[in-house]
Formats: structure tokens, sequence, C-alpha cells
């Protein structure tokens, strides 16, 4: 029964997803869409990448199984839409989902899609495979999944060890596209093949990315655009000042900050400028396998000397969240609310009461005035890092501890905190989808390549799964909440803030959806048109 | 002269040596190596992928293997592979070599129509309210950094014309295509430019203190006979020699330019490779860099023995 209304579901908002889209003026077949690019990413596959910088220009080559919406701002379970798949379904038991796949879908080389591909895609996902990813950064997803079984050429199933309604949403990520079987992942690399709206034209490294419309694309009258033109420019400035003189038709995503967005409006008033949260914490990561972050007592100290809005007002003008491990509401699905989270220690509006408590915390650990906690603050050498790095040294000092910033170039900074090389990290981390599994799991759970304090919490562990497994989201919310204001209270990865950044466009450029509660997924590009 | 060449060509040979040894071990002795920079812009470190990364591109062999396969393949013409594009090296270091020559060049010119006549100019009018206001010029072409020079001229160009004069692979017409390479040339090239400016006016003003131009004077040539016969041909050769030096640190200037104009020539295109330890790319190219500049040194030396027979002799 549960499948049959699943079924239907899915078929409501196919409906939706491909009746015509309606803007304020009817859309426009052709044009360039020129955008500027912040930096030159190593290759053009998104499976072996974890940035968005492989998102934007190369999201637009594929398709997914599924989908969320490209014209919702919100990615939700609701928002989920059928791609490659025309439909889904979930077993009885919670442990199937099977997707019926769209006929006659071509790759851009000419082959068919077919079930085989999805399988060939997810085998090496997991590892299963001959063929291998160079880097395979998200194995950690399918771990719930048993295996990929094909059913003719237009049915897939994945079998799962036990329930995990978040898989559909993992699908439905940027990150999550569909490769061709019979493209090795060098070539990948190199010259992606995929089944999107646009086709791979080149890639020039530090230069320029080229995409065009794919004529034989299977959704009929989509893409509007001609093409994609992404010219490399990581100097901020020039690449702020060349949108400014109409250069360009659209700054990178998500890549203003508060302070340049207020040059933009300035120098550009008829741009269109947005600014949204992009998912991406602010967080320390202790090193509480060694002293002195070993004694809870400090580690709690630290948790409550931290003023929030302080690094908020300074670095985003007051634009950017507080909140726990999740995304805060309204654009977060599963953030804690505000009343709970200010039972957190360290989230009370009273900070001087805060830090009295965190002084008597160090006064007990055997810090005081006259005797201070000397410790290096390790982060990465980019702004987006040392900037809160200086605040965090600055904020320590009310409670007795004396920072000093250790800056470590990008090259040595993940073998230098997996190596447990550092007392206190400064560390962003960026959510690809807005689902605690994605989350608890990648950063939390014992043994994980991204849980960068080893954070090891086998009770905690246990409610990782329960909420997995959970069907009734009301529930499971409930759930999630507990978890994270459990992971605050522990001082696992003390969340700071999460950032809001802008992105542009000139007044012609119409379609556009900029993605509240992610930065990884809506990059399709099929909706956009150019009004001119 | 046979013995001078030979013994030229031997220290030639032994330098690019030394070069291709300092090049190979730098690069090592910099933390971190393309597997370590990829897996961190990945954001996690499994040992096995990098284990297996690392053999795939040969950097767990003993640096004197590494090494081997690096200068056989030089010499062979086989350059490799950039770890990054995975494409052949070569193949990404000779479309760029013509776009920061004709920039280098551009600036080079620059540096010598305007730092020179402006020098000579200052010395002949020493002491005027013109070589005072010249010597501001020169001072501030040495003060300011170009990289500062080049977002001003981008933010007054934008301000000014609603135009932004970075690089356009595809101009429409040839005064766009010379903007291209205009603009950032005389940003770069305008420090280059003062300190010419700088040497010709003191190398000038000590040669019109001498005898012979007084001399001249006083058999009634004109001043601009004086002035550009007699003192600037003699007062030429330092000058030169600065801009044959300029030349050689044109490129650091020019990695900063090209940031900031987004042209994507070699010097942008190495530093990007050094930041990813991209090893075919960055000892390949400083490879060619110093085979060009040690074999220009050796023909200037033949030169020097062909119209000099005192250096064939007594080197």
């Amino acid at each position: 029964m549960r499948s049959v209304w699943a079924l239907a579901a899915t078929a409501a908002l196919s409906l939706l997803a491909f009746s015509t889209t309606t803007f304020a003026g009817e859309p426009k077949q052709g044009g360039i869409l020129r955008m500027y690019h912040r930096d030159s990413p190593g290759n053009a596959s998104i499976h072996e990448g974890a940035t968005y910088s492989l998102n934007v220009p190369f999201m637009p080559v594929f398709n997914n199984l599924v989908i969320y919406k490209q014209d919702e701002p919100q990615n939700t379970m609701n928002n989920i839409v059928p791609e490659l798949a025309e439909s889904w379904a979930w077993g009885n038991d919670n442990k199937t989902l099977t997707f019926k796949l769209r006929q006659g879908v071509k790759w851009h080389d000419g082959k068919p899609f077919t079930s085989a591909d999805v399988k060939c895609t997810f085998d090496m996902l997991m590892g299963k495979s001959q063929q291998k990813f160079r880097q395979n950064p998200r194995k950690s997803w399918y771990e719930q999944v048993n295996d990929v079984s094909t059913n003719g050429d237009s049915e897939v199933s994945f079998n799962l060890k036990r329930p995990q309604p978040s898989l559909l949403a993992l699908l439905a990520s940027g990150y999550t596209p569909i490769y061709p079987c019979h493209v090795s992942p060098g070539d990948m690399r190199t010259h992606p093949i995929g089944t999107g709206p646009f086709k791979f034209v080149e890639f020039k490294a530090n230069e320029s990315i080229k995409l065009t419309r794919n004529t034989d694309y299977w959704r009929k009258g989509r893409p509007y655009l001609d093409g994609i033109e992404f010219t490399i420019i990581p100097n901020r400035s020039t690449a702020i000042l060349a949108f400014v003189a109409g250069k360009f038709d659209m700054t990178f995503p998500t890549e203003v900050s508060i302070p340049l967005l207020k040059d933009v409006k300035s120098q550009a008033p008829n741009a269109i400028c947005e600014v949204e949260p992009n998912n991406v914490s602010t967080n320390i990561i202790v090193n509480s396998s060694a002293p002195p972050f070993d004694n809870i007592d400090i580690r709690k100290a630290m948790a409550l000397a931290l003023d929030r809005k302080a690094f908020i007002s300074i670095l985003f003008e007051g634009q950017a969240d507080i909140g726990g491990t999740m995304l805060p509401p309204p654009n977060g699905l599963w953030g804690m609310p505000k009343e709970m989270l200010e039972t957190i220690p360290g989230y009370g509006p009273d900070i001087n009461a805060n830090r009295e408590e965190a002084k008597k915390l160090m006064q007990k650990a055997g810090y005081g005035p006259d005797k201070h906690l000397a410790v290096k603050v390790s982060t990465r050498n980019i702004p987006v890092y040392r900037d809160p790095a200086v605040i965090l040294i600055d904020q320590l000092k009310s409670i007795y501890i004396d920072g000093e910033l250790d800056v470590v170039e990008t090259a040595n900074w993940f073998p230098k905190i997996a190596r447990k090389d550092y007392m206190l990290g400064l560390n962003l981390t960026g959510n690809a989808v807005d689902d605690p599994d994605q989350s608890f799991y990648e950063n939390y759970s014992c043994g994980s390549e991204r849980n960068y304090t080893n954070y090891c919490n086998k009770e905690i562990e246990k409610l990782f799964d329960v909420q997995s497994q959970e069907t009734d989201m009301a529930k499971r919310k409930k759930l999630v909440w507990d978890i994270d204001k459990k992971l605050q209270e522990d001082v696992a990865r003390p969340i700071i803030f999460h950032a809001r950044t802008g992105t542009c466009w000139q007044p012609y450029v119409k379609g556009v959806t900029v993605m509240t509660n992610s930065s990884y997924n809506g990059y399709r590009y099929e909706d956009v048109w150019l009004d001119k | 002269m046979f013995a001078y060449l030979v013994r030229r060509l031997f220290l030639m040979l032994v330098t690019l040596f030394g070069i291709s040894v300092v090049i190979f071990f730098l690069l090592r002795i910099v933390p971190g190596n393309i597997v370590d920079i990829l897996f961190a812009a990945a954001g996690y470190v499994d040992p096995a992928d990098k284990a297996n990364l690392e053999k795939e591109l040969g950097i767990d062999q003993p640096l004197i293997v590494q090494y081997w396969h690096w200068i056989s393949g030089f010499l062979r013409g086989d350059f490799g592979y950039s770890y990054v594009s995975e494409k052949p090296a070569l193949q990404e270091i000779l479309p760029r070599i013509p776009i920061t020559a004709r920039l280098a060049g551009l600036a080079l010119l620059f540096s010598a129509s305007i730092g020179i006549p402006l020098g000579v100019i200052s010395a002949v009018k020493q002491g005027t309210r013109l070589d005072y206001a010249l010597r501001v010029v020169s001072l501030s072409g040495l003060s300011l950094p170009s990289f500062w020079l080049g977002l001003l001229i981008l933010t007054a160009s934008v301000a000014m014309f609603g135009q932004i004069p970075i690089f356009n692979p595809n101009p429409a017409t040839w005064l766009e295509a010379f903007a291209t390479y205009a603009v950032p040339a005389a940003a770069v090239g305008f420090r280059s430019a003062a300190l010419t400016m700088r040497i010709t006016r003191s190398s000038m003003l000590e040669v019109l203190r001498q005898d012979y131009i007084r001399t001249a004077r006083a058999k009634g040539a004109s001043d601009a006979a004086v002035n550009y016969k007699h003192a600037l041909k003699n007062a030429i050769l330092p000058v030169i020699t600065v801009i044959g030096i300029e030349a050689a640190f044109l490129i650091g200037g020019l990695i900063v330019t090209e940031t900031v104009f987004n042209i994507p020539g070699v010097a942008r295109f190495l530093v990007e490779a050094i930041r990813w330890r991209d090893y075919p790319i960055v000892q390949n190219l400083v490879m060619l860099i110093a085979v060009v500049v040690v074999s220009a040194n050796f023909i200037v030396d033949m030169l020097y023995a062909v119209f000099d027979p005192r250096i064939r002799y007594t080197d």
C-alpha cells in the first residue's frame, strides 16, 4: 500500500516538475550564459571531488536518478523529483528502493542510457567494481546499500541493509550524477560524458570551461541557453569588477561576501543579489586525545567563552546564523529551535555569565589570571578560515587561554589533522545535503574519514542509527534535535556559526534559483534563460 | 676558438645539469605533494587511496629513480603528463608561452620607449621643474606595487568607461586585441620604465660632463646632436644592461599582473602548478626557461669572442 501511495506521489510530483515553468515573461531560447569561476577545479569528475567548484560547472552535464527541484530554493524530501528515473517506490520493508528508468535517453556520445550505467556508477562509488575512482570521498554515503541490482534495461533497485529514508536525499544531491559505464573514470576527469542539458566542450585549466546545449536532451524544450561559459578568475576583485562592467551575466554562486555585496550594489544598482545560507558551518576541531583538551572541563570552558554574535557582526555584518550541527531553521530543515539551542552551555544570551562559568572551569583545571594556558590555533591559510580564527583567539583570552595562530598551507592541512598534530583547529564543514545522515555519519561517527576529531561515542552512534531508520519525519526531527544537543554539550566539534553568502546576476538573467540549505545541488541551469 | 667553444659548451651542460638537480630537489623539499593536495581538496584522507594514487603517479619511487625518469624523458622530448589536468605537459605549456612573450615584449617596449627619452630629458633639463616632476613620476613608478596599480587601472576603467580591460581570448577588433596586452603591459612596465629612466638620467649626467661633450658643443654641434648622437650613444650601455636584467626579473612582475588582469600566461600557470605541486609542469617549464637563458648566454659569449679576439685568447 505504501508503495502505491509513493508511486502516486511521485507521479504527481513528476507532473509538477515537468509542467511549464512560469516566469514573469515567456522564456526565450538562445544566448550564452557568461559566468566567472572562482578557481580552476582539479578535474571534471564530480564523484572524485568535494568542492562545489566542480558542481557548478559540471552539474549541467549530468542527470541524477532523482534531483531536488531546481526552481525551489529549499531542498526538502517533498521537492525531490525524478530525473533519469521516471518514478520510484520503496519496498514494504523499506529496505528496497526501486527506480523505473526513463526510456530513450542518450549519452552525449550517442550511446543509450540503461540500468547498467546506474549499477556501474554505484558499484564504483561503493568500491565494488574493477574500475576505481582515484578518490572516492562519498563512499560512506552508501554504507547501508548492500548492492544495486538491475531488472532489464529500465529498472534498478537499491537493496539496503536496513531502512534508510535519507538515501533518496543523497541520491538527489548534485554530488550524485549517473556516469556512463562505457567511459573510464580517467576519461571522465578530462572529458565528462553525461546525459544532462549541456554537453562538455572544453576545460582549459586556469582559463575557461565551456558547455554547449544538448540538442538531443530528453526534456523537450530545455535547456533554454545555447551554452554556458565559465571564465576562471581567481582574483575576487577582478571578478567582481568584471561583473560590474557587464562582462559577466552572473557571479560565481554564493561567492560574493557581504562587504563585496555592498560594492556590487553601489556600482551596479540594477544587479539582482540574494544572500542565503550555504549550509557551511564554521567550527572548532578539538584534539581531545591529548592534553590539555582531553580534559572535558577545558573543552566546556572553551565552548562557554564563545560570543557567536560577535563573530557574525564582525565577519558578516550580522547576516549569518547561530545553530548546532544542523543548519538552523527556517532555511534548515533539521536545526534545533531557538529555545532548545539556548539551553546548551555557551549558547545562552548572557555572554558575561557564560564566561564567568568558563573561568571557574578553567580554575578547576588549574589555570587562572596568573597561569594562562598556551595553545596553538591551527587553521588553513585562507581568509575564510583565518579571519574567524583570529577572533577566536581574541575571545579565548577572556578565559585565561592564550592562543597563537598557526596557519597551515592547504596541502598540509588534512595530513596535519589526520595525524592529530594540532591542539585546536578552526575548520569549515560544508553539508552537501541538508540531512542528518550525511552530517552525523560523516563528521561524528567512530572511524569516519572526515571525523577529524575522532569523537567517538557509541551511545550516540546508536542514536544515529535510530534516527536514520525513522520514517516518521516528525519523530525523526525530535531525535535529531536531541542528538545535535548532545553533540554540542559534548563539545565534539563546537559550531560557531553558519555562514551566509551572496549571488548576483544581471536583471536580464531569468530563472535563477539560489538554494537556501545547500550550495551543492542547484546548478542544472536548464531553466535559466536570458531576456535580451 | 674551437677550444673556447668546447669549454663554453661543457660549462653550459654542467650549468643545465646543476639547474635540473636544484629544480627537482627544491620542489621535493616543499611540504606536501599533489596527492596531499588532491585529498585536501576532497576533504578526507584515506591511506589506501593515497598509496594507490602515489603509485599511479610514480611519486612513491625513490627520488633518484624519479629524477632519472624525468630528466631522460626531458632529453627525449617526452615531458610527461600534468598531474592535475592529465594532459601532456607540453600541450599545457606551449599555448601559454606566446601570451606571456607578447606581454613581456610589450612591457619592455613600454619601459624602453618611455624610460629612455624621459631619462634623457630629465638629465638635459637637470634642476628644472620638469626634471623634478619627472623624478617624482619615476619615484612613484618604483614605489607603486604593480598589483595595486593594476587594480587601480581596472577600477578606474570600470568607473570611467564602464569597460574592464581584462584578457579576452577572442577579441573582436585589433584595438581590443592590442588593449588586451597594452594595458597590463603598461601596468607592469611602469615600474620598469621608472627604473630605466633613473638609470638613463644618471648615466647621461655622467656623460654630459665629459670633455668630448664640451668639445662637441665648442665645435658648434646642436643640442639634439650632442644629446642624442654623442651623449646617449655612450650613456646607453648601462641602460641596456638594466633592461636585460629587467627582462629576466619581469617574470616575477608578470605573475601578479597576469593574476590581476586574468591573463592565462606562463607566469600565472607556473604559480598554479607550484600550488598543486604539479611536478611535470613545474620541472619542465622551469627547465625550458633555464635552457633558453643559458643558451642565450652561450650565444652572447660566442658573439663576444667573435667580436673581441682578446676574450677567446685569454679565457
